[in-house]
This record gives C-alpha cells, structure tokens and sequence, in this order.
C-alpha cells in the first residue's frame, strides 16, 4: 500500500529526514517511536504533502501511484488520512459543514454520489459514536474551544468520517488522559480493517496496549535505525532509547 | 509559505462573475449638470413643482460643496461634467404584467440568478426592479395594497401621494448633509417608497434589484421607507452591474423613517462590478443611508454585505430618537484586488434606554484596503443608552489593509459603550488541515471566509443568505490557488 524508498526531506534548509525507507501492507499497523526531534512529525507531514517541507531525495509509492507528485487534497481524497498533533481550530465553521465537504470530496474521488443531508447526518452521528463524542458536535465549529482530549477524539472522528485507507496518527495519545486515551485507542481498534492500515507515531508503549502494533520502528536521527515487533515498545519503555542509540552509533 | 500566497493572489484575481451589458435601447440626455439638466430631468418624470424647486436648491448647496476627502480612499478626481445624469428604457410605460415586459430584461434577471418570475412565485417577494433609472416592473402591488401597503417607485408616489412624499423626503437625509446627498437629492433618477399602515405585517420581504446598465450614466437612487405605528417590514436591496471600462458614480440615498413600536429590518446584498483584477474600472459607490427611530420602542437593523464595487462609502446610520428604541448594524464588506472600501455605521442615542449593536465583519484580500469607520454618539438626555461594538478583520494574503476608525462621543454619564476589536489571518496551518481532509485551498477560503461572516450572514433572510454567501466565495475565487 505503501512503500517509503530513501526518503529524504528538509525545512528551510536544515535536514530532518535523511533515508528513511518503509514498506506498509494492507491489514498491518505500524508503530513509529523514537526520542524527540527524530523526525517522526515531519514524516508524517512529508507523507501528508505538508509545503513546509522540501523533498531533497528518495520516492514514496502509495496505491501504486507516486505520492509526492499529488496535491495534499489529491493524497487525502486518495485515502491518506493524518491525525494532527495540534489540531488547528477554525472559527465559525460547523464541523458538520466542514465535514460535509471533506466527505463528498472523498466520495468524488471513489465515483460515489454525494450524500442526501440526511444519510451525511446519519453518518456523523453513527460515526460520533466511534469515539462517543455524541451529536453535540456537529453544530460546533472545528475544534474551537475544544479540550485538548476532544481535539483528537475529534481527529479520529474525521478518520471514521473518510474511511481513509492509510491513517497516520501523529501522536495522537500525547496529553490525553487514560479514560481518553482508551477512547481514542479502542476507537482506532474499532476503525482498522483487512484493506486499510494504520501508522501510529507516540512516544508512549501505553497506547500500544490498546493499538497493538504489528511492527514497531525506531526513528532516530532522521532514520530508522530498528523494526521490531511490540515486544520492542515494552523494551523501550523500561530501558529508552540509548543502548538502540549506542548500538548503531 | 509561498505557494499559498500564490493561491491567495490567484483567488484574488478572480474576475467578475456578472460581466454582460444589456442591449436595451435607451434614452438618455447630453452629459453634464447645471441648472437646465435639472429641470430636464424634472420635467421629463412629469414632476409637481415643488419638487423641481427642492431639486433646484440642492443643486445649488450642491455646487458650494467640495467633494470629502476624510475617508481612508485613493479616488481619481471625478469631472462631474462628463456624467450622464438620467437615462430611461426607451419602454417607459409600466407594463401591468410579466408578459409586457421587455425579453431581454427578463433575461438579465435570468443571468443574474434572479428571475423575476421564480422570484414572484417562490420567494413571495415583491420586486420593484429598477433597470436603470425607471422602474420597470412592480409586481405583488395588488396583494400588498389589500393591507393598505404603498410600495412603488418614488415618481409614482410623487404623483400618488404627494403629501407623504413631500412630509418624508429629506426629513432624515437632507439635501445639506453632504455633498452626495446634495447630488442626489438634485438629480435622483427614481428608487422606491414604502409605507407600512399602522399595525400592520408586511407579508413578504420587499425586495428592489438595482443595476446599473447604460454606459457611462451615473445611478442616483433614492429610497424611502415610512414604517407606521406598530409595523413591520423586512425590505432587501441587492445589486449587480455589468462589466465597464470606465468608472461609474453611484450616489444612492435611503431614508427610513421608523414610529412607536415599529421595526424594519433593511438587508443589502451589494455587487456592484468591482473593476477588474488590475484596478481598472469599477463602480464608485457612495451612498448615504440613514434611518430614524421615532417612536417608542421603535427598531432599525441594517444588515450589509458589500463585495462589489471599486471605491464603497457607506454608513448606514440611525438615530435613535425614541425612548427605549433599539438600533443594529450588521456588516461583511469584503474587498479583493485593488478595491477600496470604506464603511461603517453611526448610531446616534438622543432617546432615554436606547441600545445599539454594531458587529462589522471586514475581509481584505488582494491588494485591496478595507476601512471601518464608526461613531457612537450619546446626547446629553440618553440616560441609560447601550451600544456594543465588535469590529473583526480578517486578512487574506499579506498584500491587503485591514483598518478600523471607532469614534465615541459620549455626553451622558450613565451611557455604557463597548467596543471590541480583533484581526486576524487565514493562517497556513488552517488550509493546510482542511487540504488534508480533501478540501482545495479556494473552498477552504470559502469556508473560513463563510464561518467567519456567519455572524452577519446569519442575520439575512434565507434565501439571501445562501446568495450572499455564495458571493463571498466568488468574491474571493482566484485570491488563493
């Protein structure tokens, strides 16, 4: 589904990423840890087209099409979802009509009609259910005045929302609190499928026991230095990241 | 960082939707303005005298006056000379239905959105449509005289009812306010009157569409609205213009007039052509709008959205003169390319327990500069009086201005006057997060723009409200890419 070849990318001219090679399948999760200033978000922003970044080097492959030549809207109608760790808020503007749009763009590109008013309502509200926001949402606008806990239970939403077929969760666990997270978690569990995958970005194994990774990756210094399995998130909760770090250095 | 700014300026770039001239033959009279042409223009609306005498002396004020120059406006000196200052549809006999009236105008309704029929028949709306400057057609006239409501063109209440007409016009906006209600009041071509009887509901909004249409001629509309004791009525403007090299004068004048215990809501949905996207061009818009809380418990609320137009200056005004009388203005004034655009509001408090509310909604974009201007005055006598101001600018791009003038005069203690301000940018991270839900950069800037003004909009009646906001998205197409 997609497949990370050399990947290298910089922001205003200093390099973050510098070689960064992943293969994801259908049907598989993927855990990226790794200490801060890795280079984890900006991977994900890279994937997600962020213009802030310079792609430098290296070719990202997704659904068989070349990723880095489509627009940001293009990659997300396409079915590449990305959870923000800073959700940003836009005033005045009702999450149902924020989400109307983004929902019949994504149809549009699967050649499916846009949704009546009424079977789009019926959606919000079935998918609300995903992360128990409940029907208060819809007339609020995106993400203002939301709690920190509510912004990214608001991210997944917008995911159960477009049925992406690749989420990437930037540190979608970061400042929730454990009822939160576990809503969040077991809302992502509840999302994933045979033909979709999901890359989990966190600092954290907690959110590892609810998402159970297939593989987890280490990145580090703008690569990634170790793939392991979720034994791998135990090891590095209790002992961090240096003896990974020693080894390679 | 860049490429967004390129989108900015892209949607900026837009051009005008509504580009088309009409070829209806029209009558006109040689340019220019003395004595002579105002007396021609009298003449040929077969007017009494006494109003050829009032057009005469604010023709006379008129030339002792120098055009103002205190607005935030870069305007190109006018030659009043080279106007053309009445232009009547050959066809100048009202027609009684629908099918009288000239195809081609129609079809300028049709191309505008507006058909005149759907209008009638789905909306209820009453149009009184003033192609140029004759009214053409005035429908709805029977449904509306049952309840005794008068609301027809201001050469037809000249003749109709003379008395009101003469009691009324100027008693708000006099010929000496200032110089373009000196203008107007000297050559106004026609616009509309309005009285609501006392206690009575208008059924149905009231609803004029303006356009401007034969080359070079200058639009002077005047309206003015009586609202009885105990009434109310909902009255809507709105206006497109064609595509024009050369810049037009559009000098209107509302008055409204509003007793005890009545209300009327005024709502402007203002498109005139704004020039093109390198500042050629463009309607000049200054426009004198006042109404006046008489009685009691009586309520005025101004709700505009202006996008049109290459200079606006505009301050729909109300002095509350009566005890308790309750005033609002509600404002999205968005200006793209080289527009400029300087409007706001004046609420004057005389009466005791008066309130007002000013929300000002400005959108820059391009490189255009967007002013609002506003005066809270308080008399001495207006115990008790309220005003809440909230003036809000959003910029779109960083090659735009965003300014705000809030002038207080506040005589009376007890008086609470509030103002607030804020200023704000389309920010990178926000396209940005509604790009990755699938949504293009030009809708995102729809969508903010849209949220943004949903305040004011909000305010509209429906179907105006979907119209307007679909304005401010085409305003803006082309200002982010």
């Amino acid at each position: 589904m997609l497949e990370i070849k050399n990947l290298h990318a910089s922001v205003s001219g200093k390099k973050i990423l510098k070689g960064i090679n992943l293969s994801v399948n259908a049907g598989e999760i993927h855990a990226i840890m790794g200490p801060n200033g890795a280079g984890k978000s900006t991977l994900a922003s890279v994937l997600a087209g962020n213009p802030k970044f310079d792609i430098t080097e290296g070719e990202v492959i997704f659904e068989g099409k070349n990723l880095l030549e489509a627009s940001v809207e293009d990659r997300a109608r396409a079915g590449l979802f990305l959870g923000f760790q800073y959700p940003v808020e836009i005033p005045g503007v009702s999450m149902a009509n924020f989400m109307k749009l983004a929902v019949a763009e994504r149809r549009k590109y699967q050649g499916l009609d846009p949704l009546t008013s009424s079977e789009f309502l019926k959606l919000m509200r079935d998918k609300s259910k995903v992360v128990e926001l409940g029907g208060k949402l819809m007339g609020r606008a995106v993400n203002e005045g939301f709690s920190g806990g509510e912004k990214k239970r608001n991210e997944i939403f917008q995911m159960a929302m477009l049925d992406p077929k690749l989420a990437i969760l930037d540190e979608t666990d970061s400042g929730l609190d454990i009822d939160a997270l576990r809503v969040v978690a077991t809302g992502v569990t509840k999302l994933h499928r045979d033909d979709n995958a999901t890359i989990v970005i966190t600092h954290y194994q907690r959110l590892l026991d609810y998402i159970v990774p297939d593989f987890v990756h280490v990145l580090y210094n703008g690569q990634i230095i170790y793939t392991g399995t979720k034994e791998l998130a135990l090891k590095l909760e209790a002992e961090g990241y240096d003896w990974l770090i020693n080894k390679t250095e | 960082m860049e490429e967004s700014n390129k989108v900015l300026e892209d949607i900026a770039g837009q051009e005008y939707k509504y580009g088309f001239v009409t070829d209806i033959e029209t009558e006109m009279i040689p340019k220019g303005l003395d004595e002579d042409v105002v007396r021609l223009i009298s003449s040929k609306k077969d007017e009494p005298e006494w109003m050829t005498e009032y057009r005469l002396k604010a023709f006379r004020h008129w030339q002792t006056l120098a055009m103002p120059n205190w607005a935030q406006l870069n305007i190109p000196e006018i030659d009043y000379q080279e106007i053309i200052y009445y232009a009547a549809p050959r066809t100048t006999p009202k027609y009684k239905s629908m099918d009288e009236v000239d195809p081609e105008l129609i079809e300028t309704f049709e191309k505008l959105g507006v058909p005149i029929e759907e209008q009638m028949a789905l909306a209820g709306v009453a149009i009184d449509a003033v192609m140029d400057s004759v009214s053409v057609a005035t429908t709805f006239k029977a449904s509306l005289a049952e309840k005794g409501i008068i609301f027809c063109s201001i050469s037809e209440a000249m003749r109709e009812y003379p008395d009101m007409v003469r009691k009324y016009m100027g008693s708000v906006v006099p010929h000496t306010d200032n110089f373009f209600a000196a203008l107007n009041a000297a050559v106004f071509s026609d616009g509309s009157f309005c009285y609501i009887p006392k206690g009575v509901r208008c059924p149905m909004e009231l609803s004029t569409y303006f356009r401007i249409n034969a080359s070079g001629t200058g639009q002077f509309e005047r309206t003015l609205i009586v609202a009885d004791e105990g009434s109310y009525v909902s009255y809507l403007e709105g206006c497109t213009a064609p595509q024009r090299d050369e810049n037009q004068l559009h000098a209107a004048v509302v008055e409204i007039i509003i007793m005890k215990d009545a209300e009327v809501k005024y709502s402007t949905v203002q498109n005139w052509y704004p020039g093109d996207k390198n500042g050629k061009g463009g309607i000049f818009n200054f426009v004198t709008k006042r109404g006046i809380c008489k009685g009691a418990n009586s309520r005025l609320s101004w709700t505009q959205v202006e996008t049109g137009s290459a200079v606006t200056w505009k301050y729909p005004s109300c002095i509350l003169a009566g005890e308790s009388s309750v005033a609002e203005f509600y404002s999205v004034a968005l200006t793209n390319n080289y527009q400029q655009a300087d409007t706001g509001t004046k609420m004057i408090h005389l009466g005791k327990n008066s309130r007002s509310r000013i929300i000002s909604k400005g959108i820059s974009a391009g490189k255009s500069q967007n002013t609002y201007r506003g005066l809270v005055k308080v008399g001495k006598r207006a115990d008790g009086a309220r005003n809440h101001s909230q003036c809000d600018s959003l910029l779109v791009g960083d090659k735009c201005g965003a300014h705000t003038f809030p002038y207080m005069d506040i005589q009376n203690p007890n008086a609470v006057v509030e103002h607030e301000a804020t200023i704000s940018k389309i920010s990178e991270d926000q396209l940005n997060y509604c790009n990755q839900r699938g949504i293009k950069t030009e809708d995102a800037v729809g969508l903010i723009v849209g949220g943004y003004a949903k305040e004011v909009l909000n305010k509209l009646p429906m179907e105006f409200a979907i119209e307007a906001q679909k304005l401010l998205a085409i305003s803006l197409e082309g200002s982010i890419g």
